[in-house]
């Protein structure tokens, strides 16, 4: 188990310095001196110089890397060309919004997927069944962005129940928060939500067809006993993968429904900072993306090697 | 029963798909309106008999850059299926062809870091260096097919050079790219053609995103995406705006998705019977 853990480890190291190789190198071709940008076209060529220096830009390629990365590990991501001020302090910021909605998203998709999904497999070829399937043949189709509008069409424009975007902060109070992160989480929850339920359907639909779910309904169990004591379990690995898997989706879709709500998030600091030409918030805010996605993939490895002994042999 | 379902997906499948399809090769000829040409004394209107789904804020016809607007997903998403199924497929069958290699562990791991990032990172990045444009909306969506189209080829051909028939070029002195040429290609392209279909749809969703948040075509090119973006603050006052075009993408989506759900169910008759 150990062993597995480490090489997964290794793996998940590896593939980040190559994922940070690639993001320097793709972001260092960009053609123009962000410190000539920072100070507009008239400044004098000894306070562009100057600039330099103190942004580190004079410095070799191989030694703003090693600054960069060594300066993400400790918690330092540089100084933003546009606003003077930490990245790690925007970065932390915006995080307490983009975080948040990411897991209330999740949690919300875990919580429509799982029974609708248990629903469809037990009740296979019911009305239940193929009204589920069908609403997830449309949950797959849609566009989150666009649900997001029509949400706001009608629970803000209409009824007035929620606020149609912004953030009050979270010292407004957590139930001002939450209810500021409803809309958008349930936006970003219901494709995958779609995904996740025809993955547990189908999981769960093998799962009851094995041997070992006849032998317990053979020995006395009932229908609702087999399936909670037996079958659930061995149906959530795959269901688990996928839920990993889609961590990527979440995270790039949160990017995009933060624009719909004007939320105050990674993503809307990434799309400011790309119209900004401030490459350094780019860069870092792309690498700790890039980051979790992989530290997920990680986990979930990890969680199936717990869960499954036989995957730790590979 | 079932395999009743199967052939109804593909029909309404398949004629979803087509009617945008045409309506995206018929506006290369014909539009019911110019889509450049701002007509400010009509603008904003109602869908009615002259304009079968309203006007926008610049008196332009909705109809008319629906229409131009599919060309425009439907390029995209080709040409990055086209990208990720020519780098993805080749790279999957070599890895198949030289299995436990160390080139076939140099593919694998590059498909993991591509992995790492979601195509609006890809996206991001290009657009961060380059600047926005339909072109970098291609290449981000592309970029992301490859190690879909990879993975998948390589899976499937490696249970193919299990087989005996396999053995038998093998014994006959055939070299492993005229194998992979010959007998694993043909072989999996069923399953290849499913999975263009399933990354077809989600290449349309991704122009769809991407444009919205302006990485994607570029004005005066509509593009259904930024149509929706470009009507959010104008919901309020004219929903007709936001809904035509996200119903374009969700049908479009929607029938690709039940076309390939159809295709995978005549290719593979035993999956019927499973019922997904």
């Amino acid at each position: 188990m150990i062993r597995y853990v480490l090489k997964r480890l290794l793996s998940l190291i590896a593939t980040l310095v190559v994922a940070s190789v690639v993001i320097f190198v793709a972001i260092e071709v960009v053609p123009g001196d962000p410190a000539s940008y920072m100070l507009g076209l008239n400044a004098a060529p000894d306070t562009v110089q100057a600039l330099r220096d103190e942004l580190g830009l004079n410095a070799s390629k191989v030694t703003r890397y090693v600054n960069w990365v060594s300066g993400m590990l400790s918690g330092d991501f540089g100084t933003s060309y546009t606003y003077r001020t930490p990245v790690s302090e925007m970065i932390t910021e915006r995080i307490g919004i983009s975080g948040p909605l990411a897991i209330y998203a999740l949690l919300l998709s875990t919580l429509i997927a799982f029974p609708a999904g248990i629903i469809a497999a037990t009740r296979r070829g019911s009305v239940a069944d193929v009204s589920i399937m069908g609403a997830t043949q449309l949950g797959v189709a849609i566009p989150n962005f666009w649900f997001a509008m029509l949400l706001v069409l009608f629970f803000s424009i209409q009824l007035r129940w929620f606020s149609a975007g912004g953030f009050p902060g979270w010292d407004q109070g957590l139930l001002a928060g939450l209810k500021a992160l409803t809309l958008p989480a349930v936006a970003l929850a219901l494709p995958q939500a779609s995904i996740l339920a025809r993955v547990m359907r189908s999981s769960l639909l093998d799962t009851l067809g094995e041997d070992f779910i006849r032998t317990a309904r053979a020995k006395g169990l009932t229908t609702r006993q087999t399936l909670w004591r037996h079958a659930l379990r061995n149906a959530l690995i795959p269901v688990l993968t996928i839920i990993g898997l889609q961590f990527s989706f979440l995270l790039a879709g949160a990017i995009i429904i933060e624009n719909v709500f004007f939320l105050p998030g990674l993503g809307r600091l990434i799309f400011q900072a790309i119209s900004q030409r401030d490459l350094i918030v780019v860069e870092s805010v792309v690498m700790l993306l890039v980051f979790a996605v992989v530290l997920v993939t990680f986990l979930v490895d990890v969680a199936y090697a717990v869960v499954d002994p036989r995957l730790r042999a590979r | 029963m079932e395999s009743g379902i199967f052939r109804r997906n593909l029909v309404i499948g398949s004629v979803l798909a087509l009617v945008f399809l045409i309506a995206a090769i018929v506006s290369f000829f014909w539009t019911p309106y110019d889509v450049t040409q701002l007509d400010i004394a009509n603008k904003l209107k109602k869908p009615n008999a002259e304009y079968w789904f309203g006007t926008d804020h610049f008196g332009r016809d909705i109809f008319s850059m629906i229409m131009v607007g599919a060309r425009t997903s439907i390029a995209v998403a080709i040409v990055a299926v086209g990208i990720g199924l020519l780098i993805g497929v080749p790279l999957g069958l070599t890895a198949a062809a030289w299995r436990h290699s160390l080139l076939d562990e140099l593919i694998m791991r590059s498909n993991d870091l591509v992995f790492a990032f979601p195509a609006l990172l890809i996206a991001i990045m290009i657009t961060a260096v380059f600047g926005p444009g339909a072109v970098n909306a291609i290449i981000a969506i592309g970029i992301f097919n490859i190690p879909v189209f990879a993975r998948l080829t390589r899976g499937a051909a490696l249970s193919l050079w299990t087989r005996d028939y396999i053995l038998a070029a093998r014994t006959a002195g055939k070299k492993s790219f005229r194998i992979s040429l010959e007998h694993i290609l043909p072989n999996i392209l069923n399953l290849l053609i499913v999975q263009g279909t399933i990354q077809f749809s989600l290449g349309i969703l991704a122009e769809a995103g991407l444009s919205y948040v302006g990485l994607g075509a570029q004005p005066p090119v509509p593009s259904w995406g930024r149509m929706l973006a470009e009507s959010q603050t104008m919901i309020s006052f004219a929903p007709h705006l936001a809904l035509f075009p996200g119903f374009a993408i969700l049908l479009t989506v929607l029938g690709l998705n039940l076309f390939g759900d159809g295709l995978r169910d005549l290719f593979d008759p035993r999956l019927r019977r499973e019922s997904r």
